[in-house]
């Protein structure tokens, strides 16, 4: 065999595993598109058709306008179940507060251990290591039995969206702080002590200068935090009472039932829940290329 | 514009003394270049001048004001990092302006004094680009540029040459000095390379293991180094030395290398009266050392004989490497010199020029 027609082969060998992959990647999405389309409410698809036979809307509709009857405040009156636009605001406060805070937080702890040296620093990064290395989950008890101490006028933090946010955040913070200390890490000190001869403060210095050059790192901490605070369900299940606090992730989690899902609502729901985070990795895509590679941990 | 002192300024890092009992007057308007080697203390020295280093004990003052205490932004200082420092996510317009909108200047004041700077410096084109599109010797315009708009009182530099290539950096040398000149500024300026040092400072002050070690005119630091080290470090090439003894000779003083014996000229003999049976080092500078054959007059002048190792044409004169004994050394002389590697040389040394040091101590005691 020559050698350039092993090449070809060599080369079409690829091209085909890789279209597999490429197959297996979008299958599951093609599916659930199917199954949002699909008025028939079949858990599997029966045929290999992306569009299926009497393709609706319809389950978009209904997801969208209709109330979720597992979501309300007195069962017996449908006027007080949660809509999709009650959940999706609920979610977006969720989520932008998980976000806000981390990045804040995250930051101006994170420039604290990458700038200063004080007592107990590295001894903070190594506990930072092993909090990432727990599971949101497994502070759920702690968490849960903390917010409740502390009280909002006659409510537990525990049970609002605020304490939410604070516990999302509590569990992202260490990611994040790793995350943009690495980044920090990375500016040269010499552009800090120009801007304080310039006549910047600390502060002015880590606002114009550190934090502008450090937008790749803010971003992944932005959409990383944004998903951490719009996905989750099982705290905001343990934690929240009132379902007209209820975020979509728990909407969508209450429509698996124990004996039937309503399939092509939950594909339908599913795909809407996933359009913001679609935006917003387009909106930060080109930082987040860069941003990811860059602080030496996990993404 | 305005005077800066040093007195009794120790930086210490840990165990490390990086800067030790530093006294220095840098009169107003002077430009004066702290040089040393890696290591000697002289960009710990104008950190501490910044504020960007506290400093373990002494006072620094700028003008009459001790600014110990003072915040780098309050001292009235600009400063021209080695790597330059610039914004990447600015643009070289608001590189320079920064400074000036932190201070509330107002705009339309800022921007004249930013396409001043900018058209002192030659990059008035350059206004709306990033740093990154720019070329090492424009970049350290604009750094130059940001510190200019401020009108501080004091210049401070930081090797800000030592990333251009050679030819640039030339160039860029005669720039500074044309811009200290215009501005009427005290300039500090840092670097490691005595050549520019040499060129461009009123005084300069030689720096060893954070000691100052002279601080003198460059020509004098030259002409009469206080010590072996000043002697080595300044001067390209550096000066040649030699373990010798001083020998009386028939009423006269000479040096014994062992391998040669030359004579000391009548004027350092009542000085050096004193040392003779001693150990001591002898300094002779390259340009002291002549091809026989092309020697210019000399009053007072010694000869010796040394093996040629190696040979140099620079086109307007040529090093000559030389073994005599022990002892290394090496001749600029004329470039029709016909001394070739292997052969024998006779040369002429200019024994007026010659310097001589203690040998323990190391200072200069001719």
């Amino acid at each position: 065999m020559s050698k350039k027609l092993k090449g070809v082969l060599r080369q079409i060998a690829i091209q085909l595993f890789l279209l597999l992959v490429t197959a297996m990647v979008l299958f599951p999405i093609l599916w659930v598109v199917s199954l949002a389309l699909d008025p028939r409410d079949i858990d599997k698809p029966l045929e290999l058709r992306l569009i299926p036979p009497g393709a609706s809307l319809q389950s978009f509709r209904k997801v969208l306008f209709e109330p979720f009857n597992l979501l309300c405040r007195d069962p017996s009156n449908p006027a007080t179940c949660m809509k999709f636009g009650g959940l999706l605001r609920n979610s977006l406060l969720v989520a932008l507060g998980t976000s806000l805070l981390a990045v804040v937080l995250g930051s101006t702890a994170a420039y604290a251990f990458s700038r200063f040296r004080f007592i107990g620093r590295q001894a903070g990064m190594l506990f930072f290591i092993v909090m990432i290395m727990l599971p949101t989950t497994g502070l759920l008890a702690p968490l849960y039995v903390l917010l409740s101490q502390i009280r909002i006028g006659s409510e537990p933090l525990r049970a609002s969206l605020f304490g939410l946010v604070v516990a999302y955040s509590s569990g992202f913070l260490p990611f994040a702080i790793w995350n943009l200390k690495g980044y920090f890490d990375t500016v040269p000190k010499e552009l800090e002590e120009a801007a304080l001869i310039d006549g910047a403060s600390v502060t002015g210095t880590f606002v114009k200068i550190i934090l502008p050059l450090s937008v790749p790192a803010l971003a992944v901490t932005v959409l990383n935090s944004f998903m951490t605070g719009w996905t989750e369900f099982i705290l905001a299940w343990t934690f929240l009472d009132n379902p007209s606090r209820f975020t979509l992730a728990m909407a969508l989690r209450s429509m698996q039932g124990q004996f039937a899902t309503p399939w092509s609502e939950f594909a339908a729901m599913s795909i809407l829940m996933s359009l913001p985070i679609v935006i917003l990795f387009f909106l930060l895509q080109r930082y987040i290329v860069s941003g990811l590679t860059i602080g030496g941990v996990k993404g | 514009m305005a005077s800066v002192t040093f007195d009794h300024v120790t930086k210490a890092f840990g165990e490390v003394i990086a800067v030790n009992d530093l006294s220095l007057e840098i009169k107003d308007k002077e430009f004066l270049v702290l040089v040393g080697p890696s290591g000697c203390g002289k960009t710990t020295a104008l950190r501490c001048l910044a504020g960007l280093e506290d400093i373990t004990s002494g006072t620094i003052s700028i003008g009459d004001r001790v600014v110990n205490d003072i915040a780098p932004k309050d001292r009235d200082i600009a400063m021209v990092f080695q790597s330059y420092a610039l914004y990447p996510h600015m643009t070289v317009y608001d590189n320079m302006a920064f400074g000036l909108k932190l201070r509330k200047v107002p705009k339309a004041e800022i921007d004249q004094k930013v396409r001043e700077a900018a058209g002192l410096l030659g990059i008035e084109a350059l206004l709306n680009r990033k740093p990154k599109q720019l070329s090492g010797g424009q970049r350290q315009r604009v750094a130059v540029g940001r510190a200019i708009v401020r009108n501080p009182q004091v210049f401070l530099m930081d090797e800000p040459l030592s990333n251009l290539d050679a030819k640039l950096r030339v160039q860029a040398r005669t720039e500074i000095s044309r811009l200290h000149k215009r501005l009427e500024t005290t300039f500090i300026y840092v670097t490691h390379d005595q050549m520019e040092a040499m060129t461009m400072g009123d005084r300069i002050a030689v720096m060893k293991d954070g000691i100052l070690q002279q601080l003198d005119t460059p020509q004098h630091l030259y002409d009469k180094p206080a010590n072996k080290f000043v002697a080595g470090f300044i001067g390209s090439p550096a000066m040649n030395f030699f373990d010798v003894t001083l020998v009386g000779e028939d009423g006269e003083l000479a040096v014994d290398s062992g391998t040669f014996k030359l004579r000391v000229p009548p004027q350092y003999r009542q000085v050096l009266a004193n040392h003779a049976g001693k150990e001591v080092v002898m300094g002779l500078r390259p340009e002291d050392i002549h091809d026989k054959e092309f020697m210019p007059p000399l009053s007072f002048s010694a000869r010796l004989k040394a093996n040629v190792d190696v040979t140099e044409l620079m086109g307007n004169e040529v090093f000559v490497y030389l073994m005599s004994g022990e002892n290394s050394f090496v001749a600029r002389v004329d470039p029709r010199s016909r001394a070739k590697a292997g052969m024998e040389m006779e040369c002429v040394a200019n024994m007026e020029n010659m310097h001589i040091f203690d040998k323990q101590t190391e200072v200069a005691i001719v």
